[in-house]
């Protein structure tokens, strides 16, 4: 194992910095800000641990796309003036907290410490098995082929958490269009940037999907890539949100878990069981899912980050 | 492979993709899609079941053909085909009954609350389903997020303020349960190399490593099956959620955390999580017993009264665990489990009908609807007599098994426990029915027409719940350990004075405090304290503390190993 | 100490601040980043246990990092549930009226 360097130690106590910071700022913006820094400098403690996949995703959904929504929603409490002051709590009771806390902490850092050596790992069986996944990123591997299953949950968790944002609309505006109607400068600065970073943006999006087959990368961070594209062409006043009734805003939303079904279902004809890829054709059929799979992320990424409707409803 | 069998993805993929097929078309598509998705989903796990007793090994299946450790596996024993059968069972009522309040109104495409009930339903359908057949402590994990982000929803769908602020406190409460056992889950993964459930039961060593992830990952699942004092988020969500939402979560949605804590104790530890740890978990076991009983029986609202009461009975499932060394403990378990859920999802049934037809939910002015609204009050009262362990309900079976478990291995205070849970369960279930049989002080103005067939769903679950007992007759299954020798001992034991005591106890104690027309008042030692308990920093306090309370239960016991 | 153990106790302390965060804040909001703060350390610790796990040419086990890949997705569809509730919690006049139990 290599041992920790002098670089390890600095990101780590800067995180810790940052996280402490993130808990004790007086203002909400500073804490968020403070944590969006902590993700961005936990992408370089990732590529320390050898995880670039991670990393990525780390960046992109992790610090990127929450602190969007941390302070998209900082900004409308602020606006309402519901920085409300609940009654603090009192000092006995973050005596215990701050006990408690540390003992857990301390339970885990004790765990994390006896940890056996050698550590068991699936990484030579994953290895092995990779050839017949057709694909040389392992990462990738298990998200779409041993672990597949999961991934095929989770999107569906995803489409379950987006209708309940969908569902705390008020019941005149259901149906209409998320967040708020951005102006359009055409002739200004943001409106330009935009224009140049898109179809740059959209490009890269599709690039780390598309390499993701033998390099760090993957639909969920290229989904985000392009989630966030549509939120910097919708800031520059763009292209509004669609409205949320619209059936291809529901269809694309569907899309790719309905491909994945579909060829997961297609396994016990094909391959010898659900979600078995077919023997010789791994790849193609990989990323036959994969392509719709990054599209209907994206969207429900980029919808989470949107919210509920709000105007422009069905009455 | 003896015992695979492509039913187990069935039972996950089949709603899952009722949920997604009913997001994608929209309007009335989801209401329509869940009458397909009824007898499918039945139709599964009845065949599920029939396996599941033919076999003699327990059925599974290696999802894609990978293998665990590398892949991830389904596994279906007895027990996960019973909770299979009542969450279709519950389903099925449940679904026949929100037709009414939560279909899509007459002339309009799409309705908000509507749209997403029908989408989140089956949602909800296949997480309970697999976290009933995973092997996989991930795949767990992923399983009760798909319940937590199915059901949250579901409580605030009225949009009133205060169930908007139930949701969100059930929301961060139940995502930080899920921290607590994501992080047990990497503790295990770096000792073991493994999440497969039976890889690592046979696997184990006893290091502080497994003991630390253990602890912190039942607790993380005892914070979202609401057992006390992790309770706070539970009264307010189940009771201000739609009637059809609240069966569902009361009936399965908290028995899904109890299941995975079996399946860790029982088959991850085979038994040996020894004596301390097991003892403080059948502690708070009792303490809930005896404080959600006493407090229901102090609530206004009728509603309330049936959270709390769930909050009670979610107690008992957790006496088992000093008692593992029998096997019939485990079935005792599994039985009570079922039977609640039967009849909890009957109560709040039943109760919604009376609200709707009331015009409100106070347990004081139901006078008049056990003559005006007969079906619903019937409905109730078998569930009452489902929970408070009569004959020939399922908890007068399970109680047995646990009784006698508890002489067996010398734990007879749990037996004092179970008496006093009755006497007071039977309190409040004989109050509602005298409220309901006593002379209105108005006379009863109907103010909805009688759905018949929202009637049937509630009685139908009820009557299950009161028959349940039989269920041994019909299906002798050896794996569960239930014969009809059992069935013969625990009718005896049923009707002996020592069982009956509580019950005519309870009634005595019923009629006593149903001669107050007034509300109970809102005082006490035990509502002070659940006040305190529910306040967040204190629930997150006792969150930790209870973790660590069990981390240095599971390390000061007797090694096994 | 290897840098894999370093991080993963460097996890373990974070979790300990984001729990001590969700504990004590009482603004709902910094409560939510307190979740986040909280997740990301348990991820470091995921983080951990693969570098620990590198073997045969691969820097880390691809087992544990598909699954921070999954949780990191699945915490921020968290977030963003749990903002939204608190939005409209917000929004809607009732919300703001003490409990006896106190705000959530």
């Amino acid at each position: 194992m290599t041992p920790a360097s002098l670089l390890d130690l600095g990101i780590g106590a800067v995180a810790l910095a940052l996280a402490a910071f993130a808990g004790a700022a007086r203002s909400s913006f500073a804490a968020i800000v403070g944590f969006v820094a902590l993700g961005l400098l936990l992408a370089l403690a990732w590529l320390r641990l050898g995880a670039p996949d991670v990393a990525l995703t780390e960046v992109a959904i992790g610090g990127g796309l929450t602190g969007l929504l941390l302070i998209g929603a900082e900004r409308r409490l602020r606006a309402r003036a519901m920085a409300e002051a609940s009654d603090p709590v009192s000092t006995r009771v973050r005596v215990a907290a701050a006990v408690l806390s540390a003992g857990v902490a301390a339970g885990l850092a004790a765990a994390v410490l006896s940890l056996p050596i050698p550590a068991p790992t699936l990484g030579p069986a994953a290895l092995r098995e990779l050839p017949r996944t057709g694909l040389d990123n392992p990462v990738t591997a298990a998200l779409i082929a041993f672990r597949a299953f999961d991934t095929l949950a989770e999107k569906v968790v995803l489409l379950l958490a987006l209708v309940g944002v969908w569902s705390l609309a008020p019941d005149r505006e259901w149906g209409g269009r998320p967040g708020q109607r951005y102006p359009l400068d055409a002739d200004g600065v943001l409106a330009f940037l935009v224009r140049l970073l898109v179809p740059v943006g959209v490009v890269f999006g599709g690039y780390i999907l598309w390499v993701s087959a033998g390099a760090p990368g993957g639909a969920f961070q290229g989904g985000a890539i392009l989630a966030t594209m549509w939120l910097a062409a919708r800031m520059a006043g763009l292209t509004d949100a669609p409205r949320l009734c619209a059936s291809r805003v529901r269809w694309a939303l569907a899309a790719g878990p309905l491909v994945f079904f579909a060829a997961g279902l297609a396994g016990p004809l094909v391959a010898g069981g659900f979600l078995a890829w077919p023997v010789g054709f791994e790849k193609p059929v990989i990323v036959a899912i994969e392509i719709p799979l990054m599209l209907s992320i994206a969207a429900v990424l980029g919808l989470l980050l949107a919210g509920p409707a709000q105007r422009d409803g069905a009455r | 492979m003896t015992g695979a069998t492509p039913l187990l993805w069935m039972a996950v993929v089949v709603p899952m993709l009722a949920a997604v097929v009913a997001l994608a078309l929209g309007g009335r598509a989801g209401e329509r899609i869940h009458l397909v998705l009824l007898p499918a989903g039945l139709a599964i796990a009845v065949g599920i079941a029939v396996q599941a007793a033919r076999s003699e090994v327990p059925l599974h299946y290696h999802l894609g053909g990978w293998a665990p450790p590398l892949g991830v596996a389904l596994r279906a024993d007895w027990a996960s085909a019973a909770m299979l059968l009542v969450t279709a069972a519950v389903m099925c009522a449940v679904g026949l009954y929100a037709r009414g309040p939560l279909g899509t109104p007459k002339g309009v495409g799409e309705a908000r609350a509507p749209y997403a009930f029908w989408v989140l339903l089956p949602g909800v359908w296949a997480g309970l389903n697999a976290v009933f057949l995973c092997a996989d402590l991930f795949s767990g994990y992923v399983a009760l997020e798909l319940l937590t982000f199915g059901a949250v929803p579901l409580v605030c769908l009225d949009g009133r303020g205060e169930t908007l602020d139930a949701a969100l406190r059930y929301l961060l409460f139940a995502l930080l349960g899920s921290m607590l056992y994501l992080v047990g889950t990497a503790l295990l993964y770096g000792t073991y190399g493994t999440l497969d459930i039976g890889l690592l039961s046979r696997h184990l060593r006893g290091e502080p490593a497994l003991w630390i992830a253990i602890a912190l990952m039942t607790t993380g699942l005892l914070a979202k099956t609401a057992l006390f004092p992790l309770h706070l988020w539970l009264p307010p969500a189940h009771a201000g959620a739609p009637a059809p939402a609240s069966a569902v979560l009361s009936a399965l949605v908290v028995k899904a955390p109890f299941f995975l804590v079996v399946r860790l104790w029982l088959d991850v530890l085979r038994g040996g999580a020894g004596t301390p740890a097991a003892g403080l978990l059948a502690a708070l076991g009792a303490a809930a017993i005896l404080f959600g009983n006493v407090l229901a029986l102090r609530q206004a609202r009728l509603k309330l009264m049936i959270a709390y009461s769930t909050i009670a009975q979610l107690g008992y499932l957790f006496l088992i665990f000093p008692l593992a060394a029998s096997p019939a403990a485990l079935t005792g378990g599994v039985l009570q489990a079922i039977n609640h859920a039967l009849a909890k999802a009957a109560m709040f049934l039943a109760a919604g009908l009376l609200a709707e037809r009331l015009g409100h939910d106070r347990v004081a002015g139901l006078g008049g609807a056990g003559r005006a609204h007969p079906v619903p009050v019937l409905a109730f009262a078998l569930a009452g007599v489902a929970l408070v362990g009569l004959p020939p309900s399922g908890a007068f079976l399970a109680k047995w098994f646990l009784v006698s478990a508890a002489a067996q291995t010398g734990q007879s205070w749990l037996s004092r426990v179970t008496d006093v849970g009755a006497l007071l369960t039977s309190a409040y279930v004989f109050l509602v029915l005298a409220r309901a049989f006593a002379t209105p002080v108005e006379p009863l103005v109907a103010r909805t027409p009688p759905a018949r067939h929202r009637d049937a769903a509630a009685l139908a679950l009820a009557v299950l719940a009161a028959l349940l007992g039989l269920a041994p007759l019909a299906a002798p299954g050896s794996a569960s350990g239930v014969s009809q020798v059992d069935l013969g001992k625990a009718l005896a034991y049923a009707v002996s004075v020592a069982a009956l005591w509580p019950v005519a106890a309870g009634a005595a104690l019923a009629f006593a405090l149903s001669r107050r027309t007034a509300d109970p008042p809102a005082r006490g030692v035990l509502l002070a304290l659940d006040r305190s308990l529910r306040q967040w920093p204190v629930a997150g306090i006792s969150l930790a503390a209870v973790a660590l309370s069990l981390g240095a239960a599971f390390l000061l016991r007797d090694a096994r190993w | 100490m290897s840098t894999a153990t370093l991080f993963g106790v460097y996890g373990a302390v974070l979790v300990g601040i984001g729990l001590y965060g969700m504990i004590v804040q009482t603004e709902l909001l910094r409560r939510i980043v307190a979740f986040d703060v909280l997740g990301s350390g348990i991820f470091l610790i995921f983080g951990a246990v693969a570098r620990r796990g590198a073997a045969g040419g691969l820097a880390s086990d691809p087992i544990p990092q598909a699954m921070v890949i999954t949780g990191l997705v699945v915490a921020f569809a968290a977030t963003g549930v749990a903002t939204a509730l608190l939005l409209r919690l917000s929004a809607s006049a009732e919300g703001v009226a003490r409990r006896p139990e106190g705000p959530p």
